[in-house]
């Protein structure tokens, strides 16, 4: 293990903390809005991936069509998924919302199940030859998923910093009830920030579907590490879903180097009861 | 109802939060251009009986006209519409947002002249101009208390509701809160207060209405309340 490993381990880091960006940034907008825990996030991620995938195999279409067409399933299965149950559950406890939301999970998982069944599938077929700076390895999908993050990041930091709409989701994240007396249509936000949330979830589902295979445990698997990158950023503030899920990503690497990858998810947990401890209000939390 | 200038009138209301009504009957009225004080001992459902202009409280019996309209129980996002604006007593501006930022969202509803309505709240409080760009949540009460009332006047209310403005303000930016509240007045905005400051509160204020568990005490105009031997004993301290 030497300097040209952990560089190329941080590489890995990148790619897979900006995957979990798009998916904190999600849960952290939704959460600082509705005020849950969104125990659904991944397995909207494996839907919207899963979206994608039909416009590859059945139409033959290409991924950068592919990635805005998952993004709109994501988006649709959210705004479902919010005015069939959870719109109903607006004045209650959140740890009942948490609970339903764990069983809309369930269900979307299903439904990919029945649609698709239960088979690896991979979303593009054949082998990268990576591309090397230096002695750092490079695979083009790896380029092509950590740019179209951070292209998606700067949109949504435009949108609700210049926005109509980004900038009522921002009062309601800062104060619902002053938001209601001023005006803004709750509701009407509310579906907003589903559709936001959705899409990003879905986003990131079908980049981690290019960077490892298709599957209907993958958004799942995928959400502890994601609520690991919101908690550590602050949940409820979308920025620090960007520091927490680059952190989150690139530790969750550089462990390989030092124990089996099997236990990566351990350490996204390790980091978080760590900074719940430290600092509970994460990186970039306001202090109360 | 046969008043012209009539623009809020609250008729014996019942009501309050949950189960318990904190309101047994309370009745007020605010005329075009009149700035109304309510005072009372703490608990007798002052600021209860400003929130249910608003639709903030459940009212089960009574009701509330605004400009005519019947406004009994509806959603506080379409009594702004109607030209009611609401200034809570806490948590009163989006801490996270700049200034700015606050005055466009109590724009939320404006389809244009929002720039220009900003340029004319800049002209009351000159101070928000200088901090337009800082994050309403890091200035001080009187600061922020400046936003709120700006973020009200975006959509030109005719009445603004103010719960307690000068509450854990220091004496200085007391006086400050009641000179602009005068200054709103003067633009034809009608004021309806909730103020523990009560006898600065009468000095400015055309009507004053003393509550006292949940009803009405007395009525009269602001220095009529504040010559009222037996209501200052009670109420104003002395």
């Amino acid at each position: 293990m030497d300097f040209t490993d952990l560089l190329q381990l941080v590489v890995y880091g990148m790619v897979l903390g900006s995957i979990l960006t798009l998916g904190a940034i999600g849960v952290s907008l939704l959460f600082g809005i509705l005020r849950f825990s969104n125990f659904a996030h991944g397995d909207i991620m494996t839907f919207g991936a899963y979206t994608a995938f039909v416009v590859i195999s059945v139409f033959h279409g290409p991924v950068w069509l592919a990635l805005p067409v998952g993004m709109i399933g994501g988006a649709l299965i959210s705004i479902i998924a919010d005015q069939l149950v959870y719109r109903h559950l607006r004045r209650t406890q959140p740890v009942i919302l948490l609970i339903s939301s764990f069983g809309m999970a369930l269900i979307i998982r299903s439904i990919i199940q029945l649609i698709w069944g239960t088979q690896d599938k991979s979303l593009v077929k054949g082998i990268q030859m990576p591309m090397h700076f230096g002695d750092i390895a490079v695979r083009p999908d790896h380029i092509w998923i950590f740019g179209g993050c951070v292209g998606i990041v700067i949109a949504v930091h435009l949108f609700l910093t210049y926005t109509r709409m980004g900038k009522a989701m921002r009062a309601m994240s800062d104060n619902m009830d002053l938001a209601r007396v001023t005006g803004i249509d709750a509701e009407k936000v509310i579906i907003c920030t589903w559709a936001l949330g959705g899409a990003l979830a879905a986003a990131a589902g079908v980049f981690l579907a290019l960077d490892t295979r298709l599957t209907p445990m993958m958004g799942w698997s995928a959400l502890l590490p994601i609520f690991a990158a919101a908690i550590l950023g602050g949940f409820g503030k979308p920025y620090g879903a960007i520091v927490g899920g680059m952190v989150i990503g690139i530790v969750s690497e550089l462990s390989t180097a030092v124990m089996p990858p099997a236990y990566k998810p351990a350490i996204a947990f390790t980091v978080m009861v760590i900074m719940l401890i430290v600092k509970p209000n994460g990186l970039l939390g306001a202090r109360r | 109802m046969s008043e012209p200038d009539l623009i809020l009138d609250m008729n014996a209301l019942v009501g309050g939060y949950g189960g318990n009504d904190i309101l047994k009957g309370a009745s007020l009225t605010v005329r075009r251009n009149e700035i109304v004080v309510i005072v009372g001992p703490n608990g007798a459902g002052k600021s209860t009986l400003m929130k249910s202009a608003f639709g903030l409280v459940k009212i089960r019996q009574g009701s509330v006209t605004f400009e005519g309209e019947d406004i009994t129980n509806m959603r506080p996002d379409l009594v702004v519409r109607r030209g009611m604006s609401y200034v809570p007593q806490e948590k009163n501006v989006f801490p996270s947002m700049t200034v700015q930022e606050n005055l466009e969202m109590g724009g939320y509803l404006r389809k244009r002249g929002i720039a220009e309505k900003m340029d004319h709240i800049f002209q009351i409080f000159p101070r928000l101009k200088e901090r337009r760009k800082q994050a309403a949540g890091s200035m001080s009460g009187g600061e922020r208390q400046m936003v709120a009332m700006g973020r009200a006047l975006m959509l030109d209310p005719t009445l603004i509701l103010m719960d307690e403005p000068t509450a854990g303000l220091s004496p200085l930016f007391i006086e400050q809160t009641f000179d602009r509240i005068i200054e709103v007045n003067k633009l034809g905005i009608s004021v309806l207060m909730v103020e523990q400051n009560a006898k600065q509160a009468l000095e400015i204020a055309h009507r004053g209405y003393v509550l006292a568990m949940g009803r009405n005490r007395h009525e009269d105009t602001g220095a009529g309340l504040l010559g009222n031997q037996e209501i200052a004993e009670m109420f104003l301290g002395g």
